[in-house]
């Protein structure tokens, strides 16, 4: 696989492996299967050494079950229930079999002759705890829920204010997304990336260019990296602009709430204007941009009102106390539990994890930029919206830059991968690290997609902070995550 | 809190005045579906058909010319690049919500439209939707709330949101209908207060979309739930969706007729 570097392990070697990573301070962070061949299942695990540097792949092909690595790597877990439901293979002593992405009997789509993963444990929905005291009420908040959202299912078990316990189920909309890049061509599988999460369309159809352009071994013209990056900051404004305005609402700061709103929609409209799409969707292919950008002349001013505006908007939330009372000391998540959960993005940032692939990775002409990369230690509510809203500062500042010095010249380049080759590519999305993982097959169409969106890594943290909490701060606090559902069950 | 009344007012009003007056409906340089013009179509070519990622061009039999459902068209633009001629092109036409679901397959002859369905006068004036997304990719959501944003402020028109189904006369769904969300879907139906409308809105929930036939999609509303307004787009826009509401209320007339938009 291009794009990291892959070593082959046996099965049963991984536990040691994971061990190894965590004591060394390094960190597991998918898994995901595929059928290089009809009948034959191979398990893919991505991480990173201490301190960055190259990704890593282990590859193993387990001929019976594989053990599981939930009890090393507990963010690992989500991956290998994804893996049991839909390719049938078995995690031997996985902490929770149950179902994830499927319902209960359904089949696994894609599993190799002769496994049903009938030897699971537990073929129900859902790891809830079993009721035994009187006195506690037990809340299905879902799927349809009030107001425009997007549709999942919370479970709260509480007594008066006070949550005791909490479960999402949020694979309600789970659309077999990854399966229909198969037997499409690259270039014309953009448009299924860009469809994957609707407010993330150019991180994943920007991941998904990398990993095509990594098994091709192709860079793109300058200028095509230059305008990939104006694009992905324009996305991260719209999305940490919502967030602003969605937190307000959850304070019940009216106007706080229309303001932020407002100004998501004057980002988005400048997107629109610069893009053709308010979601930058139609521009981005591998090898570089489908068409150049009109002249940008207008864009400047434009965003240096919305920049000006926006940093009034921010200070004035940052004055009002109503608003951060609700936010100081809401929703905690340590250190630890980010990082053994898995939490990515501005939530692990907000908990003292310093890691921002823009910087650590570098794609797209981020390399080249000067970027700040916000964090904070304090893993509340309140520092969450605070590297929000540095993110959102520094987002301005490199589109300051970048429009002063745009390069010219041409913004596409042949990209054309051999048959059967392989890429991992990645972006730091407004919600944090995003994968996919591109397989080729013979015909030189795509014989496999992974993708591990964001949201699938933070909502797998959320319940954390929610355990034990009171109901008045749980839309708070899940504001405060800025969590979407549709890239989480793809 | 005064602090932000009084910063509020100070900025003045946001609301566009779109769609009584001006046209400012703030979707200015934002594509719509492409425009068809078959005369400059090259007989036996169908460059289109091969690279339109939802089915929605289908190269005619005969060799002349194509077989066009905006009802399945996301928009892409990519058989507007991969055109040799000028027969598809980029437009601005987002505006194509229709009464009866043939009004999004393009035909020479643009029929006059079905004038029935209409909505009973006494709910013209306001109307209470309650939206599901039944299997979305969250665009359609991210528009529908950019509804409630000051610059369209959608309840100076009469129309709201509601939490429960009870009081909605509208449902209006998005999405390709997921196998687990179609009983959540009917349950929601079921539960609204006959007589009662129903609206697909966006490209999955007419047809399917990109999404339609991958594992545990459907292919959109047809065949599931009485569709009595149709909504392309992907994600159909803030303003396309205003039109298509005041359309459906009878407000507005329907711009799109046998696949052509304003007459074009």
């Amino acid at each position: 696989m291009k794009g990291c570097e892959a070593v082959r392990a046996a099965p049963e070697d991984m536990p040691g492996i994971a061990r190894a990573l965590h004591a060394a301070g390094g960190r597991l962070q998918m898994v995901y299967a595929w059928q290089p061949e009809p009948g034959q299942t191979e398990l893919c695990y991505v991480g990173y050494p201490q301190g960055g540097g190259k990704f890593l792949m282990w590859r193993c092909r387990p001929r019976a079950d594989a053990p599981s690595l939930a009890a090393i790597w507990p963010a690992l877990g989500w991956y290998e229930r994804e893996i049991m439901d839909l390719f049938g293979l078995v995690f031997s002593r996985h902490p929770e079999p149950n179902r994830l992405v499927l319902a209960p009997g359904v089949p696994p789509p894609f599993a190799a002759a002769g496994r049903d993963a009938g030897q699971r444990a537990a073929d129900v929905p859902r790891p809830l705890p079993e009721l035994v005291a009187s006195g506690v009420q037990v809340l299905p908040f879902g799927p349809v829920r009030a107001d425009v959202t997007e549709s999942a299912e919370f479970t709260f078990f509480y007594t008066g204010e006070q949550i005791l316990h909490y479960h999402p189920h949020l694979f309600f909309k789970h659309r077999g997304m990854e399966a229909r890049f198969h037997g499409v061509a690259p270039a014309a599988a953009v448009v299924l990336a860009e469809r994957v999460s609707g407010i993330g369309s150019v991180a994943h159809a920007l991941a998904f260019c990398h990993a095509v352009e990594a098994a091709a071994g192709c860079t793109p013209p300058p200028r095509a990296l230059a305008l990939r990056v104006l694009l992905a900051e324009m996305e991260r404004l719209v999305s940490h602009l919502h967030y602003f305005g969605h937190l307000a609402a959850t304070t019940t700061l009216k106007v706080g709430e229309a303001e932020g709103k407002l100004l998501e929609e004057r980002a988005k409209q400048i997107l629109g204007r610069l893009s053709g799409s308010r979601f930058g969707r139609g521009l981005l292919t591998p090898g570089g941009l489908r068409r150049d950008l009109p002249a940008t002349g207008w864009l400047g001013p434009a965003l240096a009102a919305l920049e000006e505006e926006t940093s009034r908007y921010l200070a004035r939330l940052e004055r009002s106390a109503s608003h951060l009372d609700r936010l100081i000391g809401t929703g905690m998540l340590s250190r630890e539990v980010a990082l053994d959960q898995g939490a990515t993005g501005p939530v692990q940032r907000a908990s003292g994890i310093d890691r921002d692939l823009r910087r650590d990775h570098p794609y797209a002409a981020y390399a080249t930029l000067p970027l700040e990369v916000a964090g904070a230690t304090d893993g509340d509510a309140a520092a969450r919206a605070r590297v929000r809203a540095a993110e959102i500062a520094a987002s301005f500042a490199l589109l300051r830059h970048l429009l002063g010095a745009l390069p010219p010249g041409p913004v596409r380049t042949t990209c054309a991968p051999e048959p059967g080759t392989e890429g991992l590519g990645w972006a730091e999305s407004p919600r944090g690290t995003l994968f996919h993982a591109v397989h080729l097959g013979a015909d030189g169409r795509l014989s496999r997609v992974k993708i591990k969106s964001p949201s699938f890594s933070n909502w797998r943290v959320f319940p954390f902070t929610v355990h034990e909490t009171n109901m008045m701060d749980y839309a708070i606090n899940e504001a405060s995550f800025g969590l979407g559902v549709a890239g989480c069950a793809r | 809190m005064a602090l932000w009344t009084f910063f509020g007012l100070a900025s003045g009003k946001a609301t566009t005045h779109w769609p009584h007056k001006g046209d400012d409906h703030g979707q200015h340089g934002v594509l719509g579906m492409p425009r068809y013009v078959p005369d400059a179509c090259r007989a036996g070519c169908a460059d289109c058909a091969a690279a339109c990622p939802s089915g929605a061009i289908v190269a005619a039999e005969d060799g002349k010319g194509i077989a066009l459902d905006y009802g399945r068209c996301v928009a892409c633009q990519l058989c507007t690049e991969a055109c040799p001629a000028t027969a598809l092109q980029p437009s601005g036409d987002w505006a194509f919500g229709v009464r009866a679901r043939d009004d999004l397959r393009w035909v020479a002859d643009r029929p006059v439209a079905s004038q029935g369905g209409r909505l009973p006068t006494g709910f013209r004036r306001s109307l209470h939707i309650r939206h599901v997304d039944a299997g979305s990719c969250n665009g359609c959501e991210s528009e529908l709330q950019a509804l409630n944003n000051p610059f369209y402020n959608l309840h100076r028109l009469g129309i709201f949101f509601t939490a429960s189904p009870r009081f909605a006369d509208l449902l209006l769904v998005t999405g390709v209908v997921t196998e687990p969300m179609l009983a959540p879907l009917k349950a929601t139906y079921e539960a609204m207060p006959k007589p009662c409308w129903v609206m697909a809105a966006g490209t999955c929930a007419v047809s399917g979309g990109v999404c339609c036939g991958g594992c545990n999609a459907g292919h959109g509303l047809e065949g599931v739930l009485p569709v009595d307004f149709w909504l392309p787009g992907c994600p159909p826009n803030p303003a396309a969706i205003i039109e298509a509401l005041l359309a459906f209320a009878g407000r507005l007339p329907q711009r799109v007729r046998g696949g052509h938009c304003d007459g074009r």
